[in-house]
């Protein structure tokens, strides 16, 4: 179902239009109530009256996550304190957390973002919804509520964690559908598998996000839970749950660009790259009133695609994000991305999707080690048998990453599930 | 003629072992023989215990990768060379030993193999007249 046709199925030069209207609005906003912004803009010597349509953004500045950093906690409120009405916050892996304020507004038009976005997983007031995201500083929990609540499904707000009762409230109030972290979606499905309960569940539906997650993965949760697994992608910083959401097509990414509108640019050099390049993610936010940011560069890599999709949107789609400037790790000179190592886990039957990579260096020389679960079914009791699942393994890491890793084989169950943003690296050179 | 090994899959951290051997004596089962086959990343422990399926289930509630293997444990009294002369005769039927590990039970020694083939290693050893233990 689309909750919004009017503006998702909207042909482009409508969009352009419209967003050329709110791009001048939120420019406006920033020049006249945010001293940074400001500043800023004298900076690159540009005014509100230079932003005449949506192409005129490529004269506007970036902001970072340095920015957010900088301006800690309300430097960059660009709405007097008096409007605000609500927080969040992600703890930074360094130093200061980042804080987003909103107004009434902003949470209003969060919703309905949320919304198009269950809709597009064709939930609805029938359907009652488990919303296992953490509630709180975190955007996942209330982000995924609010969206449930505007679609009238019945909300369980009952947050992350605690899986016995996770289970236990699945199965009586007969959960339709689950919105949680796709590792914490694995976690449950071993959970069900072992309590027996899993035929009894009324599960369809799983809206996971909040951490990168690859196709083999999604095979896996929905063959472990019978469901069919959608992903819906938001960040803290442009707003949580809700910046897009795939359909039913599952063929990319949909973004609400009529509040949130992408960019691909090239991380060196800043430019604008043609459609369907691949390059970073740029977001800037069309409608907020709190904290708009202009041009916020993502430092997620992805591609671009605008051709309607077969859903009848006409909203641009964004590929599954191929990896995170920062989670890139440079091993031995070799840019490796943890995504690669799950890719690979995925495809080795003899695996667990779970990891864990730590780099160090000893003698001047980097170790990559990559600690992984043997299922337990392919345990055997020779020393040999289980060497020859560790080659198996490095050959085929090799074979994607252009490094042989050491494969460290861990006890089964023992590697931690995560229950929010996965970890999943540890770059001991950094703290040397 | 074959009994039943449990094998556990042990990451190499410090106090494994101890754990394992901590479940089975909580669980009530004795461990009549045990080896610890490791490299530098991992260990096999390899056990005879009085109640192969009940340690499994024990071990595996804990969260041990657990597998039960048939071996043969043969009793091979305490003359220099008998161990030689079973596996030279199997050796010559081209049965060979993937692991092996001794042990004691009062005077006799005692020895568990895990062949190749344990149909054909069971027919050799009888015909040789070597004791099975258990
Ligand atoms: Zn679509």
């Amino acid at each position: 179902m689309i909750w919004n046709p009017s503006v998702e199925c909207m042909d482009r030069e409508s969009m352009r239009k419209l967003q050329s209207e709110r791009l001048r609005k939120v420019v406006e906003r920033v020049y006249n109530n945010c001293e940074p912004y400001r500043k800023r803009m004298e900076e690159a010597g540009v005014t509100p009256e230079d932003i005449n349509s949506i192409d005129d953004i490529v004269k506007l500045p970036f902001t970072s996550k340095k920015d957010l950093r900088d301006y800690y906690p309300f430097g960059l409120l660009s709405a007097p304190k008096e409007e605000i009405i609500r927080i969040h916050a992600s703890s930074g892996t360094t130093g200061k957390p980042i804080v987003v304020g909103y107004t009434k507004n902003d949470i209003a038009n969060w919703n309905e973002a949320g919304a198009r976005c269950l809709s597009a997983f064709g939930l609805g007031k029938q359907d009652v919804i488990q919303v296992a995201y953490g509630y709180g500083l975190f955007t996942g929990g209330l982000g995924a509520h609010g969206a449930c609540e505007t679609i009238g499904a019945i909300t369980i707000p009952i947050s992350a964690g605690n899986t016995e009762k996770q289970m236990l409230m699945m199965h009586d109030l007969q959960a339709t559908a689950l919105a949680c972290t796709p590792s914490y979606a694995l976690y449950l499905a071993e959970s069900l598998e072992k309590s027996g309960l899993k035929d009894k569940m009324n599960l369809k539906v799983g809206i996971f996000g909040a951490e990168p997650w690859t196709e083999q993965m999604r095979k896996e949760i929905e063959t472990k839970l019978g469901i069919k697994a959608y992903d819906i992608y938001g960040l803290t910083e442009i707003s949580g749950p809700g910046v897009g959401h795939e359909c039913e097509c599952q063929c990319g990414t949909h973004i609400c660009e009529d509040l949130f509108f992408p960019e691909i640019i090239d991380p060196e050099t800043g430019e604008r790259l043609p459609d369907g390049s691949v390059g970073e993610l740029v977001f800037t936010t069309l409608t907020k009133e709190g904290m708009p940011l202009i041009r916020f560069r993502t430092r997620d890599l992805t591609r671009l695609i605008y051709d309607k999709c077969e859903c009848g949107r006409t909203s641009v789609r964004m590929e599954k994000i191929m990896g995170r400037s920062d989670d890139m790790l440079i091993i031995r000179g070799v840019n490796v991305f943890p995504s690669q190592v799950e890719a690979v886990l995925c495809e080795v039957e003899e695996f667990e999707p779970h990891f864990f990579i730590t780099v160090d260096r000893v003698n001047n020389t980097d170790t990559f080690d990559i600690k992984v679960e043997v299922k337990e079914q392919y345990y055997t009791d020779e020393i040999s048998g289980m060497v020859k699942l560790q080659k198996k393994l490095a050959a085929r890491l090799q074979s994607v990453i252009g490094l042989q890793p050491n494969i460290i084989l861990a006890e089964p169950r023992s590697m931690e599930r995560s229950q929010g943003k996965a970890k999943r690296a540890l770059d001991k050179r950094k703290l040397q | 003629m074959t009994t039943l090994q449990l094998s556990v899959f042990l990451e190499n951290k410090t106090g494994r072992l101890n754990d394992v051997a901590k479940v089975l004596a909580e669980a009530g089962i004795n461990m009549t023989a045990f080896s610890v086959a490791d490299n530098s990343d991992f260990g096999i422990l390899r056990v005879l215990v009085s109640d192969p399926e009940k340690a499994k289930q024990v071990l595996k509630e804990k969260g041990f990768a657990v597998k039960l293997t048939n071996v043969l444990a043969l009793r091979i009294g305490n003359s220099a060379g008998t161990l030689y002369t079973i596996l030279d005769k199997l050796a010559a039927e081209k049965v060979y030993i993937e692991y092996m590990y001794a042990f004691s039970e009062g005077e006799q020694a005692s020895v568990v193999i895990r062949p190749n083939n344990i149909d054909q290693a069971i027919e050799i050893l009888k015909a040789n007249k070597i004791e099975f233990v258990g």
